[in-house]
């Protein structure tokens, strides 16, 4: 199983992205500069958390709109699983590959720490390392976590069982609608989260729950 | 455009730059002639109190600051220490008080900004940050303004550059109120022979301007944080910097990526008095001269004089010596992270710091002299008095749990995880204790077994009461709270935070807490690395309480060894080690007496250095051999404020007899 990681400037989280990739599937994933205009034939592309060009605009904005951008939407219509950890999110959101936005915590601060997410539907190449209703631990670490749309897309989200996490047991750390932590697209190979599941893969972590996520996707056991 | 080297050197112009007339005839005798307004603004930025440390010099001389694990003492951007297996840790902590107050998001932030370029400068990766912040009483109408702006500060600029906070100190007192305190820290990993420095070699060289464009924020700034604030603070607002942390972490990725061709001569980030510091310190350590073309320098607005240009303090940019064959190589590096690249000057044979603009030549100054003849003060001091003793009926009594509880309630004791969860403090996946125990603790990367612990420490009521024992405490704290993870304390860095030195009393408490704070490290073989002082800490005449911060890094050999706060399980044994039964206890300065009775009369606790180091190494001994299961170290609201703590921190409850004595 091959992957890549997209390097915006401004992340920094692309090394634990790297490193959790490293250590789960035994092989270095390739990365791609955002002025590069080709991703490698891989079966997961992964755009990591952080701050990208600042986000001194709205969050993600300005990574969205460059041209790698393209070559990503590209190898989601053709069925290539895409993640989008944090900024990767909402990266994601800006790019119009997954619905809704993004908004300010509730809190109007940024939040660092850990919650509990629920599986919510654990029938994706994503989460099927996991089972369905199960609860897991997963540090956050954002400023603009909010999960917000209208309530005819939140509607279609629940329906097609594209809400793949939920903050479970009151730990919603930003207000976030229907306690919203991560979702699909329709076709389901297109997951954006808010919480680090690559925070969380090794004893050194605190635990291991986030490590299901990336053996499910790389296909080799945890 | 009026030509701004004209400007007639006035008393008063020179007053205005802090410069006191005695400095100026000193500058006058010094350059046999009368300076041209961009030289007395260098002058000014060389010489004042920030810059110079010409109050402070000839006490900080006295600090130990060698062993056998330094590689490089204080006088760098940061200092330099051995964690073995060719690694090194390199780290500092730096003062933005008086930034921080006027403008608190702005200020703190760049405060951390400075203090992450200061340990990238050397070649390292930052890997952990601290902050120790003190502002005035929770109820004084600035507080919470403050303390929104600052933490937001900090947070926005270490969350964005990807570091982790991983420990720090939150304290409120009304001796604050118009003088908070940001201490940033910053500790970074690097290749023992991958270490740069600032000290520029050879003739003829380029130096090459790096980094983000020279705006007209900060001009002052250094000049500025050297003076005491009055009722015209407001006006002082454009003299704070405005950070950027995107441009930043491309600074460090393009500046490591840089290094590892083998491009870079000497290094030095433009911080307090940007260009003309670095400048003037690159040269003046390589004994070079340096000439400097203000026409190549990037700026982002029009019509800057050389006056300003040569004092503002933009942030997020570089001064470099580059080895001329590879300016191409990298420039190309720079151009990838879309950061400015521009050649500025060369290094000289003659000693002189010159500036050329529009084809004039607008300063020309001996560069040694500017650096190195800096004045020094040996200041009049008072010594403290210490305070009596109180007698054993003079301490008022309560019922222990009602004092337990209003303590833990209290502002100094409560839990600071309303801050701490405001800093991302688990990214590069190395945390391995985040804040709220004793010391914060990170794997080294790429290391099996190896971690460092970090803490940053000190009691400033101990201090106010007796600056001696204040300054031994803070040490003994630092490297305490490093032993009780099972680290062994490597060395330190220091931030002495003062009212105004000119005063014989406050002069007095920094001559005090320095001699404290050099028997403590000398005893506990704890050199001090890197530092800063910050002095003029006072609003209308009112000064701080003395706080000498110290920032101690520790080396953990095997963190399956570790110890934390909280208990481990239930059914264990707790044990109180420490003072012997003769020693009695100590109530007078604690937070007991100053919260629940109102009371700072008395003196602080004395340390038995030689004690600690031995109750210290045993503690150690039962980490390593797995006997302990959890440690705390007693502090503010001693043993009952500890056990709490420990209880918290586990959820586990404890239960506690009169110690039985063997």
């Amino acid at each position: 199983m091959k992957s890549a990681v997209i390097v915006f400037p401004g992340l920094n989280r692309d090394r634990d992205m790297i490193a959790a990739l490293t250590q789960i599937s035994g092989k270095a994933p390739a990365t791609v500069w955002h002025q590069d205009a080709e991703i490698p034939d891989v079966d997961l592309i992964v755009i990591p958390g952080g701050f990208s060009y600042g986000d001194y605009l709205r969050c993600g904005a300005i990574a969205a709109r460059s041209p790698i951008m393209d070559a990503v939407r590209a190898k989601a219509a053709s069925g290539v699983n895409i993640l989008g950890v944090c900024n990767g999110f909402q990266i994601l959101i800006e790019a119009g590959l997954l619905p809704g936005a993004l908004m300010r915590n509730m809190s109007l601060k940024f939040v660092c720490r850990d919650v509990k997410l629920e599986v919510t539907n654990a029938d994706t190449d994503f989460t099927r390392g996991y089972s369905q209703g199960q609860v897991i631990n997963c540090p956050v670490a954002h400023h603009d976590g909010n999960y917000f749309a209208d309530s005819e897309t939140i509607t279609q989200l629940e329906d097609n069982g594209q809400v793949a996490f939920r903050y479970a047991e009151n730990t919603n750390p930003n207000g976030s609608i229907n306690d919203i932590a991560g979702i699909l697209n329709t076709k389901k190979n297109v997951l954006g989260l808010m919480p680090h599941p690559e925070n969380l893969i090794e004893a050194a972590h605190g635990g291991t729950d986030g490590r299901a996520l990336f053996s499910g996707l790389l296909g080799r056991a945890a | 455009m009026t030509h701004q080297n004209n400007i007639a050197i006035t008393p008063k112009l020179v007053a205005d730059h802090g410069l006191k007339s005695e400095e100026f005839d000193k500058i006058v005798a010094l350059i046999g002639r009368q300076p041209t307004y961009t030289e007395l603004g260098i002058f000014s930025a060389m010489w004042n109190e920030h810059c110079s440390y010409k109050s402070s010099k000839k006490w900080l001389k006295t600090l130990p600051t060698s062993g056998p694990r330094v590689i490089q003492g204080p006088g760098e951007n940061a200092g330099v220490v051995d964690i073995g297996d060719g690694q090194a840790v390199v780290f500092k902590m730096e003062s933005h008080n008086h930034p921080s107050y006027i403008e608190p998001y702005q200020g703190a932030g760049t405060g951390m900004g400075g203090i992450l370029r200061d340990v990238f400068t050397m070649g390292a990766r930052p890997v952990a940050a601290m902050n120790a912040l003190r502002f005035g009483a929770p109820d004084h109408e600035k507080t919470r303004h403050l303390v929104s702006g600052v933490v937001a500060g900090i947070g926005g600029y270490a969350n964005a550059f990807g570091v982790p906070t991983v420990g720090g100190e939150v304290e409120f007192d009304a001796r604050y109120n118009g003088n908070n305190l940001v201490n940033a820290f910053a500790a970074g990993l690097a290749d023992t022979d991958k270490i740069f420095y600032s000290t520029a070699k050879g003739v003829g060289l380029p130096v090459v301007y790096l980094g983000a464009k020279t705006g007209r924020d900060g001009v002052g700034g250094a000049t500025m944080a050297s003076a005491e604030f009055g009722d015209d603070i407001e006006e002082k607002r454009p003299t704070v910097q405005v950070g950027d942390p995107f441009t930043e972490k491309r600074l460090l990725e393009a500046c490591l990526e840089l290094m590892a061709t083998g491009a870079v001569i000497a290094i030095q980030d433009m911080g307090a008095a940007g260009l003309t510091c670095s400048a003037v310190e690159m040269g003046a350590k390589g004994d070079l001269g340096v000439e400097l073309n203000l026409d190549l320098v990037p700026v982002r607005e029009t019509e800057m004089t050389p006056y300003e240009m040569m004092l503002s303090e933009s942030q997020e940019r570089m001064l470099m010596v580059l080895h001329p064959d590879k300016e191409a190589e990298a420039r190309a590096v720079f151009v990838k992270w879309e950061l400015d690249f521009a050649t500025v000057g060369k290094t000289t044979d003659d000693l002189r710091f010159r500036v050329l603009w529009q084809g004039e030549e607008v300063a020309n100054l001996p560069i040694k002299e500017l650096d190195d003849e800096a004045p020094e003060y040996d200041r009049p001091w008072t010594p403290p008095k210490a305070p009596a003793p109180l007698a054993a009926t003079d301490i008022p009594q309560s019922d222990v749990a009602d004092a337990v509880l209003a303590l833990v309630g209290g502002h100094q004791i409560a839990s600071r995880r309303w801050v701490y969860e405001q800093y991302d403090t688990l990214i590069q996946g190395n945390s391995l204790q985040r804040p709220g125990g004793d010391a914060g603790v990170i794997r080294v990367d790429g290391h099996k077994t190896k971690a460092l612990a970090f803490t940053s420490d000190v009691n400033p009521r101990y201090c106010e009461a007796d600056p001696y024992e204040g300054g031994k405490q803070a040490v003994a704290e630092a490297w305490r709270n490093l032993t009780a993870t099972g680290a062994d304390p490597l060395a330190a860095t220091d931030n002495l935070n003062f009212g105004n030195p000119e005063r014989p009393e406050i002069m007095g408490q920094l001559v005090h807490a320095i001699k404290g704070i050099g028997e403590a490290c000398t005893a506990l073989d704890f050199p001090i690395v890197s530092g800063n002082v910050s002095l003029y800490n006072e609003t209308n005449g009112k000064g701080i309480l003395p706080t000498p911060t110290i920032g101690g890094v520790g080396l953990i050999p095997d963190w399956g060894k570790m110890a934390r706060t909280g208990f481990a399980q239930a059914g264990d044994l707790i044990l109180l080690f420490g003072a012997p039964p003769a020693w009695g206890t100590h109530l007078s300065q604690s937070i007991y007496m100053r919260d629940l009775h109102d009371r700072r009369d008395g003196p602080p606790p004395p340390v038995d250095l030689a004690h600690e180091r031995r109750t210290g190494d045993f503690v150690r001994n039962l980490i390593r051999a797995g006997r302990a299961t959890a440690v705390h170290d007693l502090s503010d609201g001693g043993l009952a404020i500890g056990l709490a703590e420990m209880s918290i921190a586990s959820g586990i409850g404890a239960k506690i007899a009169q110690a039985r004595r063997r």
